[in-house]
């Protein structure tokens, strides 16, 4: 019945679903400057920008790590050819998201910045997991792939860090309602587990077992 | 793909209800101003309604008498119930109010929901009439008071207070309310009351909020004596010269300007006299970040957010922050009782 999902889209097709993608991908920031228009923005609108450019970032990242999944229960791989485009988006959220904190919450008043983020762990973490998404944006191009071989591969691991961390810096921001937070971390604890499931065999023979 | 954050919804996106339910008040008073708050009412709905209450507000001031404060009589306490007769003050004086928008749509009340907005639209089918407070603890007698009667129990006065919020935002509100060393007054409280202790509603059929257990319901705060008998501290009954909307505590609510607008409990259904300090919801909640006193105090650092400047609420995209004061500005007023005290430990 499903049958029509594990057809090879062509060359053809892939470019649309890109092009789609691309669009889709440009739907949070577009609403967020319709509603800046239309003062819409809430009360508080820096913490509106904050946190739905935060949100995005983390959803993005989010679909970017079901690709493999996906691969693994299904056997597709064209999907994967999307994942680049996801990531770069994740970093394009998560560099609005950090500019507006600079910027609008914080009007670039680095003593305030640096006092913000040594007291307080939340931002801290936000900090860190955004400084290391920097090498894997600035390496996503093709003859950087090639430069690096092998360590590409190691380098863009840090992605299941940098989701952690994305989370933990989302849990520490919410006083008491933990459930989005929950249900986020939930997605990726899913997310990896199926990897870990389908790849218990490799990582076992890694670290010196034969099953 | 598309999901809709649950964070991530625009008050201005769910309010034609509203527009809705304050038509019809709207066109009885409407007179001279139908016209032009018509096509208001239509280009922009919220700010129409913020209007519409603006002119009658200043027709009730103009008819009201100032020495009864009372209750209009027709479907009371339903939305945009004028208070008429109360005295202005010189609080706030100079002040920037935020506007009625702002303080009505962006709110902390967890009864209603954890978002911000979601208190305007929960609290919609709350009634806070009819309702009465209990006393009870250290008192000479327990008893009961309606809330008409704690509209008379002094002159209700217009306070323009800042609020300040723990989460590092702030706001200028004009509330009215009587002080509450009125109602302690009444309550004659024995010897023995070192403390008192406010209760919220419990009710989860009111209070959708209350079916999560975010925090132990029902919701409690507690002010040392001194701090409850201090002119600051007013039981508010309404803001912008109207009854209390539900989502900002109606009908009754405690506000202490100097502390975290977290004390300022809302739906205050009991008042308790105690001898030993009460634990609050939010003590209970988070030891290590929410104290007794949780006075503003831009010196002891909070774990999640900055304490030492503040965003006033209404100031756009670029106004930038502005530094908290001590006492969020009231230390001239209520420093005097934390002399002595170790505000790092006692936060």
């Amino acid at each position: 019945m499903l049958s029509f999902l594990k057809k090879i889209p062509s060359k053809k097709q892939i470019s649309w679903i890109k092009t789609f993608v691309f669009l889709l991908c440009l739907i949070p920031l577009t609403r967020l400057v319709w509603m800046g228009f239309q003062d819409s923005l809430s009360a508080n609108p820096i913490e509106f920008i904050e946190r739905s450019t935060g949100f995005w970032a983390l959803f993005i990242l989010l679909a970017t790590l079901t690709l493999t999944p996906i691969r693994l229960i299904s056997g597709l791989t064209w999907q994967i050819q999307l994942r680049r485009m996801l990531g770069l988006f994740m970093f394009f959220y998560a560099s609005l998201h950090i500019t507006s904190y600079l910027w609008l919450d914080f009007s670039f008043n680095w003593s305030d910045i640096s006092k913000d983020i040594i007291k307080h762990p939340r931002i801290l973490v936000g900090f860190l997991a955004f400084v290391l998404t920097i090498p894997l944006a600035i390496t996503s191009n093709n003859a950087m792939m090639r430069l690096l071989r092998n360590r590409w591969k190691q380098l863009h691991q840090l992605v299941y860090f940098i989701a952690i961390l994305g989370i933990v810096h989302f849990w520490w921001l919410v006083k008491k309602d933990i459930r989005e937070p929950l249900l986020y971390a939930s997605i990726l604890f899913v997310l990896l587990a199926i990897r870990i499931y389908y790849k218990k065999d490799s990582i076992l023979r890694k670290v010196g077992i034969h099953v | 793909m598309i999901i809709q954050a649950k964070s991530d919804i625009s008050p201005s996106e769910i309010t034609p209800k509203e527009v809705f339910d304050n038509r019809r008040d709207f066109i009885q008073k409407a007179g001279l101003g139908l016209i032009a708050g018509t096509a208001a009412l239509l280009s922009n709905p919220i700010k129409a309604a913020t209007v519409s209450s603006g002119t009658t507000e200043g027709a009730g001031r103009l008819i009201g008498r100032a020495n009864a404060p009372a209750i209009a009589k027709k479907s009371a306490f339903s939305s945009h119930q004028k208070i008429s007769g109360y005295n202005k003050t010189s609080y706030g004086a100079g002040e920037k109010l935020t506007t009625y928008e702002d303080v009505t749509t962006y709110n902390n009340y967890y009864e209603f929901g954890t978002d911000k907005n979601e208190p305007a639209i929960n609290a919609k089918l709350f009634k806070p009439h009819p309702w009465t407070v209990s006393i009870e603890g250290e008192v000479k007698k327990n008893k009961t008071i309606s809330i008409e009667d704690i509209y008379k129990l002094a002159p209700l006065e217009e306070r323009i207070y800042r609020m300040r919020c723990v989460e590092g935002w702030s706001m200028v509100i004009p509330w009215i309310g009587l002080p509450l060393a009125q109602l302690i007054k009444w309550a004659e409280p024995n010897s023995n009351a070192k403390y008192v202790e406010f209760i919220s509603l419990a009710d989860k059929q009111q209070m959708p909020g209350q079916n999560i257990q975010v925090l132990d319901w029902p919701y409690t705060e507690g002010l040392r004596m001194d701090e409850a008998m201090h002119p600051l501290t007013i039981l508010a009954v309404g803001l912008y010269g109207e009854q209390l909307p539900n989502q900002n505590g109606a009908p009754l609510r405690l506000v202490t300007p100097w502390k975290y607008g977290f004390k300022g409990i809302k739906g205050i259904v009991k008042i308790r006299f105690t001898e030993k300090m009460p634990v609050s919801s939010w003590m209970k909640a988070g030891p290590s970040e929410y104290g007794f006193y949780a006075n503003v105090n831009p010196n002891v650092e909070h774990p999640r957010w900055t304490q030492s400047s503040e965003r006033r609420i209404g100031g756009g995209l670029f106004a930038g922050r502005i530094k908290t004061q001590m006492f969020n500005g009231y230390a001239e007023q209520v420093g005097q009782m934390y002399a002595g005290l170790d505000l790092r430990k006692n936060f």
